[in-house]
């Protein structure tokens, strides 16, 4: 395999690698992200520990408890009497996998009382390293879902606007003219304002990814439509059609297969734009909401001006958007690298 | 001028059908301004029917539709529930500090993008050109949220700019030139939001086209006359890549709009963005529109503006399509 390809190779298994473990957030999260300790909130990231109060070396690690000062809102000191080394597979809040298998193990966690607050806690003390693997089930994969909706469609009215021309490509080129005319963002709180506007977290989920999806189908059909547009007219296409192929199997067959190249590397463009689409959404309020964790709604803590001068955490879930639009980015750059190659 | 006769016919082709799409989506929502209104105890189911009645609510979407541009001609744009007043007179001041937000913004923006893409360019796989692509990407794989959010941060700790709010509390007792002075302290902050944003995409595309330039022959040929290097690069290849840069003008100006709302709504800077929102929470459908309406019409504007400069600067255009 050439240069490019491995590169595709590499990006796509990293990614595989970030949704499986947003998707398998339940065993490798320590708590339920709903849980709150009322007596935690703001907690910092808990600190790992190797050497014991005495000057002992642990070669497993520990963490102390925990405690807030007395008459303090966020402030921490450490119990250092007693030590809580780290305990791997451990029983915890049960949970369950794709909403089926039940279990309760964890992958690493500390005896109660103490904490295992990696990421830190936010206002009602839950556990944000669990809250950002269980939001990211929804802000992740609502990119990607959404991406394949607005693809999904815009392979069906490009591919029939380019493939048979005429009014019917006069039609959808107008329409997604119009959608392209607006500014997206506006686009999308415009079609936001017309839902319901308190629904409930499930529901709010599937229709952002249908709005985000309807939304984002101009743009990707204008380049389908011009690539389906040139290949009727290769050679290849037009001996089909004089041995008596159906448009559909032409279609299937010859012209949508040329425009595999374009898809991927849209595919890895538009992700990481929906996937700022639903986090932006569920930050004015106007997406996936509360108790449900979406990184959106996990980052509108920050427009609180104590949380935002106070806690560096809390700024996590919007960090945390930074490494996967490299990854997409990366992988768009491949894939446009190893479409262009052979021509 | 025919050329801009088709563009300005093709603008309001545009802008009636925007017009028409949105009526139709909201046509598709539940309830309106005035359902809430039911909901009220106070108000006697009378009124919320007399209120109904006067504005149209409960005639069929074509009427509706005329309904509304009948307002349009009378230069209202419908009825906003919420604020009681016609949306134009809330859409225009709206308007204008969007446009006083973006203006310097991409004015801004542009006056650094070109300098240093083309240096970049000019120094194509050099170790400039490499720190100048690291520095794009790490900034394009920042969300505007984020950036906006780490601007508000520095803004607090330091206290060196004014965070939020377009301007200070005493405004009205100030002097003109102060006015201007409080206003430009209070941009600072949004437009340098606006400027990190824009930078990374605008710098590689200039640097793309100059290098696209650089390739050819007539610049090869001026290189070995012994033209300076940076009045090759700054007189004779800009100049010849103004086309593809004036295309990215009129196309970054939807994505200015979309950050500019972000930006808007989370620095508080009264514009358009933080008005949608409003409408939208407050179920205000007339003025959901208006403000769509409103950024399409800015964005058509930034458009013809490009094409209009497009028009001056590169001769092929008007001979084209004159």
């Amino acid at each position: 395999m050439n240069g490019p390809g491995r590169h595709v190779r590499a990006y796509l298994s990293l990614l595989a690698a970030l949704y499986a473990s947003v998707l398998l957030a339940g065993p490798i999260a320590p708590y339920d992200p709903n849980e709150q300790n009322r007596n935690a909130p703001f907690a910092p990231p808990t600190r790992l520990h190797f050497v014991d109060a005495d000057g002992g070396f642990h070669l497993r690690p520990f963490v102390y408890r925990v405690v807030g000062r007395p008459g303090r809102f966020d402030e921490y000191d450490e119990d250092r009497r007693e030590r809580y080394p780290l305990r791997v597979w451990t029983r915890g809040a049960p949970y369950r996998i794709a909403g089926i298998v039940a279990a309760d193990r964890h992958l690493v966690g500390v005896a109660e009382p103490a904490k295992l607050f990696l990421f830190g806690s936010d206002q009602y003390g839950r556990d944000l390293f669990s809250r950002l693997l269980f939001g990211g089930q929804i802000s992740l994969v609502a990119g990607v879902l959404a991406a394949g909706l607005a693809l999904g469609l815009a392979i069906i009215l490009g591919g029939l606007a380019g493939f048979y021309g005429g009014w019917a490509d006069e039609a959808v080129m107008r329409i997604a003219e119009l959608f392209l005319a607006l500014p997206w963002l506006y686009l999308l709180f415009a079609v936001r304002a017309i839902l319901p506007l308190h629904i409930g977290a499930g529901r709010a989920f599937l229709l952002l990814v249908a709005v985000i999806g309807i939304v984002g189908w101009a743009r990707p059909a204008r380049l389908i439509r011009g690539m389906v547009l040139s290949a009727k007219h290769r050679e290849h296409v037009l001996a089909a059609r004089a041995f008596g192929a159906t448009d559909l199997y032409l279609l299937r067959r010859h012209v949508l297969p040329q425009t595999a190249g374009v898809v991927f590397t849209q595919l890895a463009l538009v992700v990481p734009q929906y996937i700022l689409a639903e986090v932006t959404l569920s930050f004015f309020g106007l997406g996936v909401s509360e108790p449900l964790p979406s990184w959106g709604n996990m980052l509108a803590a920050v427009q609180r001006y104590d949380v935002l001068t106070s806690y560096w955490w809390m700024f996590l879930p919007g960090i945390a958007l930074s490494p996967v639009f490299l990854l997409y980015y990366a992988l768009a750059n491949a894939f446009h690298q190893q479409t262009a190659r052979p021509s | 001028m025919r050329y801009f006769s088709r563009r300005l016919a093709h603008g309001l082709f545009v802008l009636a059908g925007v017009s028409v799409l949105s009526f139709v989506l909201m046509a598709l929502a539940p309830g309106d301004f005035l359902n809430e209104m039911k909901l009220d105890p106070r108000m006697p189911p009378e009124t919320v029917a007399a209120l109904r009645d006067r504005y149209g609510l409960d005639r069929p979407l074509p009427l509706k539709y005329l309904h509304w541009l009948q307002s349009v001609r009378h230069g209202e744009l419908g009825y906003s529930f919420a604020y009681n007043s016609p949306v134009a007179a809330l859409l225009w001041p709206r308007a204008r500090n969007t446009l006083f937000l973006t203006v310097p913004a991409t004015t801004i923006a542009w006056l650094m993008a070109v300098p240093i893409g083309a240096w970049s360019a000019s120094q194509r796989g050099r170790w400039g050109d490499r720190v100048c692509a690291a520095v794009t990407t790490a900034l394009l794989v920042v969300p505007e949220l984020l950036l906006a959010l780490a601007l508000l941060l520095f803004a607090v700790r330091t206290g060196y700019f004014p965070i939020g709010g377009m301007t200070s509390v005493r405004f009205a007792e100030l002097g003109n030139f102060e006015k201007f002075r409080d206003l430009v302290v209070h941009l600072v902050l949004p437009a340098s939001a606006l400027i990190l944003l824009m930078l990374p995409v605008l710098v590689r595309h200039v640097r793309a086209s100059l290098i696209d330039v650089l390739a050819t022959p007539f610049i090869q040929a001026a290189r070995a006359r012994g033209v300076p290097q940076r009045r090759l690069l700054f007189r004779d290849a800009l100049r010849a890549a103004a086309n593809p840069l004036l295309s990215l003008l009129g196309l970054s100006i939807a994505g200015l709009l979309s950050m500019s709302l972000v930006v808007e709504a989370l620095m508080s800077w009264p514009g358009l963005g933080p008005l949608l929102l409003e409408a939208i929470a407050a179920r205000d459908l007339h003025v959901v529109i208006g403000a769509v309406m409103c950024s399409t019409l800015l964005l058509l504007a930034g458009n013809l503006l490009a094409d209009a400069l497009l028009y001056m600067t590169d001769p092929r255009i008007r001979t084209d399509q004159g």
